[in-house]
C-alpha cells in the first residue's frame, strides 16, 4: 500500500516532467502553461536543492505530452528547464527549451511610455537577439532585453 | 497600398514610397483635387501639434474631404477615462480614414489593429512619424530630380532624433552614401549602423561639422536638446559646434538643398535663410501635398 502511494507522488506512469525550474518561477510556469486550469493530476516540488539555482522546482504532470510551441513560452522564465518524457515509467525523450521567434503575453514591455502599460493589451515581441535575448516589440518597437525582462 | 494603415515607414516598400512622391509632384501641379468629396477623416490629436494637425487638415481640405475630431485629449472623451481601444473602435465607424498623433508610443500600431479603416500616424511619443518621412523624401526628390545614389549628411543629434532614424531607413532603398556628423553622445545608435552595414551602404562618422560638406547633396539639420545630454557641461561645449552658418555653404555645391523638420532653435543661423540652398520652409510645405498623396494612395483614390 505505502509503496503504490509513494509512486504515485513521486513518479508518474504517462507524462511530461519539468526539472530545474528556479523556485521563484515555478508559478509562473504554471501559470504559462495554463496547469492551474486542466484536470490532469500534477504534482510539484519546490525549494528542493540544486548545483544550478539556490533552490530549483520539478513539476510532473501525468498524461500530458506538450507540443514545443506550447512548452517554448516557459523559456523566458525558465530558460534551463528540462524536460523527461514519461511513457510507462521510462523516460523515453528528454527535451530542452528554446526561446521561441515570437513571444506573446509574457513580459512586459521595458518602456514606460509604451502603450502596452497603459492599455489593457496582450504584449507581443519578435525575438531580435537569441543569444543575448533581445525582444523588440510589436507596439513602441524598443527593444527589452534580458537584464530588464519583467514577467507579466 | 489600398486600405492599409501607415504606422512605420517600414510598412512601405520601395515601390508604394515611390509612389507617394510622384503623386505627391501631382498634387503639387494640381493642388485641387476633389478626390475625398463625400469621405469623412478622423483627425485625433490625444496630443496638441499644431503643426502637423494644420498641415493634415489643409490636406483633407484641399481634397474635398470633411474632418471630424479633436485637438487635444482635454477636448475629447479620453480626460473621462475611456480607452484608446474604445475611441478608435467608435470613430472608425464614423470615418473613412483616421489620422491620430497620440503620446504614447505603439498607439497607432495598437489602434491600427483595432480600427475598422486605415490608419495614419501622425506621431507617436518618440516612436514614428512616417508623414514626415514622406514629405522629407519628397522634397529630396523635388529638389534633386531622383532619389537615387544622393549623399545624404545627417547632423546634430542622431542618437535619439526619430526624424533622422526613419529617414536613413527609406533611403536605404536608393543606394545612397551617409555621412553622420554628431556629437560624441549623440552619435548614431549602433542599429541603424550594422543595418547598413547588411545592406552594404556606405556612411562615415565624423564629430567635426567642417568642410566636409562640401561632398553633400543634403544636408539634414536637427535640434540638439539640453535635455538629451546628462552632463550640462557637455551640452555647453556643443551647443555652438553643430550650428550652419552661411559662410560655411560657400564651397557646396550647387544641388546641396538644407533640410530641417522645424521648428528650430539656433543649429540654424538666421543668415542662412535667404540662401538658395536653405529649403527647410519649402519643405514644410511639402508637407501638404505629401500627406494628400498619402491619404489618396490609402483610400485607393488615386495612382500615378
Ligand atoms: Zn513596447
Amino acid at each position: 500500500m505505502s509503496n503504490t502511494k509513494e509512486l504515485k507522488v513521486s513518479a508518474i506512469k504517462n507524462g511530461t516532467v519539468i526539472d530545474h525550474i528556479s523556485a521563484d518561477h515555478l508559478f509562473k510556469v504554471i501559470s504559462i502553461l495554463g496547469l492551474d486550469k486542466i484536470q490532469n493530476q500534477i504534482t510539484f516540488g519546490t525549494n528542493l536543492e540544486s548545483h544550478k539555482f539556490a533552490q530549483k522546482a520539478i513539476v510532473k504532470v501525468a498524461d500530458k505530452f506538450f507540443e514545443d510551441d506550447e512548452i517554448n513560452k516557459i523559456s523566458l522564465v525558465a530558460p534551463y528547464a528540462k524536460l523527461n518524457i514519461i511513457k510507462d515509467y521510462e523516460v523515453v525523450e528528454k527535451k530542452s527549451v528554446t526561446i521561441p521567434d515570437e513571444v506573446v503575453g509574457i513580459v512586459k514591455c521595458v518602456n514606460p511610455k509604451c502603450i502596452t502599460n497603459h492599455e489593457a493589451i496582450t504584449t507581443r515581441f519578435s525575438l531580435v537577439d537569441k543569444k543575448e535575448v533581445a525582444l523588440k516589440c510589436h507596439y513602441c518597437e524598443k527593444i527589452t532585453t534580458e537584464e530588464h525582462l519583467e514577467i507579466l | 497600398m489600398k486600405g492599409k494603415s501607415l504606422v512605420s515607414i517600414t510598412d512601405f516598400s520601395k515601390e508604394e514610397i515611390l509612389q507617394i512622391v510622384k503623386l505627391a509632384a501631382d498634387f503639387e501641379a494640381n493642388p485641387n483635387q476633389p478626390l475625398l468629396k463625400n469621405k469623412v477623416v478622423a483627425s485625433l490629436f490625444f496630443e496638441p501639434s499644431t503643426r502637423t494637425r494644420l498641415s493634415f487638415e489643409t490636406a483633407i481640405n484641399r481634397l474635398g474631404g470633411s474632418v471630424i475630431g479633436f485637438t487635444d485629449s482635454s477636448s475629447s472623451s479620453t480626460t473621462k477615462g475611456e480607452s484608446l481601444k474604445d475611441t478608435i473602435k467608435m470613430v472608425s465607424n464614423y470615418a473613412d480614414l483616421v489620422v491620430m498623433r497620440h503620446p504614447l508610443e505603439g498607439a497607432a500600431r495598437y489602434s491600427s489593429e483595432e480600427s475598422a479603416v486605415p490608419i495614419i500616424n501622425a506621431g507617436d511619443g518618440a516612436n514614428q512619424h512616417p508623414t514626415q518621412t514622406l514629405l522629407d523624401l519628397y522634397s529630396i526628390y523635388k529638389t534633386q530630380g531622383t532619389l537615387e545614389n544622393l549623399n545624404i549628411f545627417l547632423v546634430g543629434d542622431l542618437k535619439y532624433g526619430r526624424t533622422v532614424h526613419s529617414l536613413l531607413m527609406a533611403m536605404s532603398h536608393f543606394n545612397p552614401v551617409f555621412n553622420f556628423i554628431s556629437p560624441d553622445e549623440l552619435k548614431m545608435p549602433d542599429e541603424y549602423k550594422l543595418f547598413l552595414d547588411e545592406l552594404g551602404i556606405k556612411y562615415y562618422e565624423h564629430s567635426e561639422f567642417t568642410d566636409i560638406i562640401s561632398a553633400a547633396d543634403i544636408l539634414y539639420m536637427t535640434r540638439v536638446q539640453r535635455e538629451r545630454f546628462s552632463d550640462p557641461i557637455e551640452y555647453e561645449k556643443v551647443k555652438n559646434v553643430y550650428v550652419l552658418r552661411n559662410a560655411m555653404l560657400d564651397n557646396t555645391k550647387d544641388n546641396l538643398r538644407i533640410l530641417h523638420p522645424l521648428p528650430r532653435v539656433n543649429e540654424i543661423h538666421t543668415d542662412v535663410d535667404e540662401n538658395p540652398k536653405a529649403y527647410y520652409f519649402q519643405q514644410a510645405q511639402n508637407g501638404v501635398y505629401a500627406r494628400m498623396a498619402i491619404m489618396a494612395s490609402i483610400l485607393g483614390l488615386k495612382e500615378v
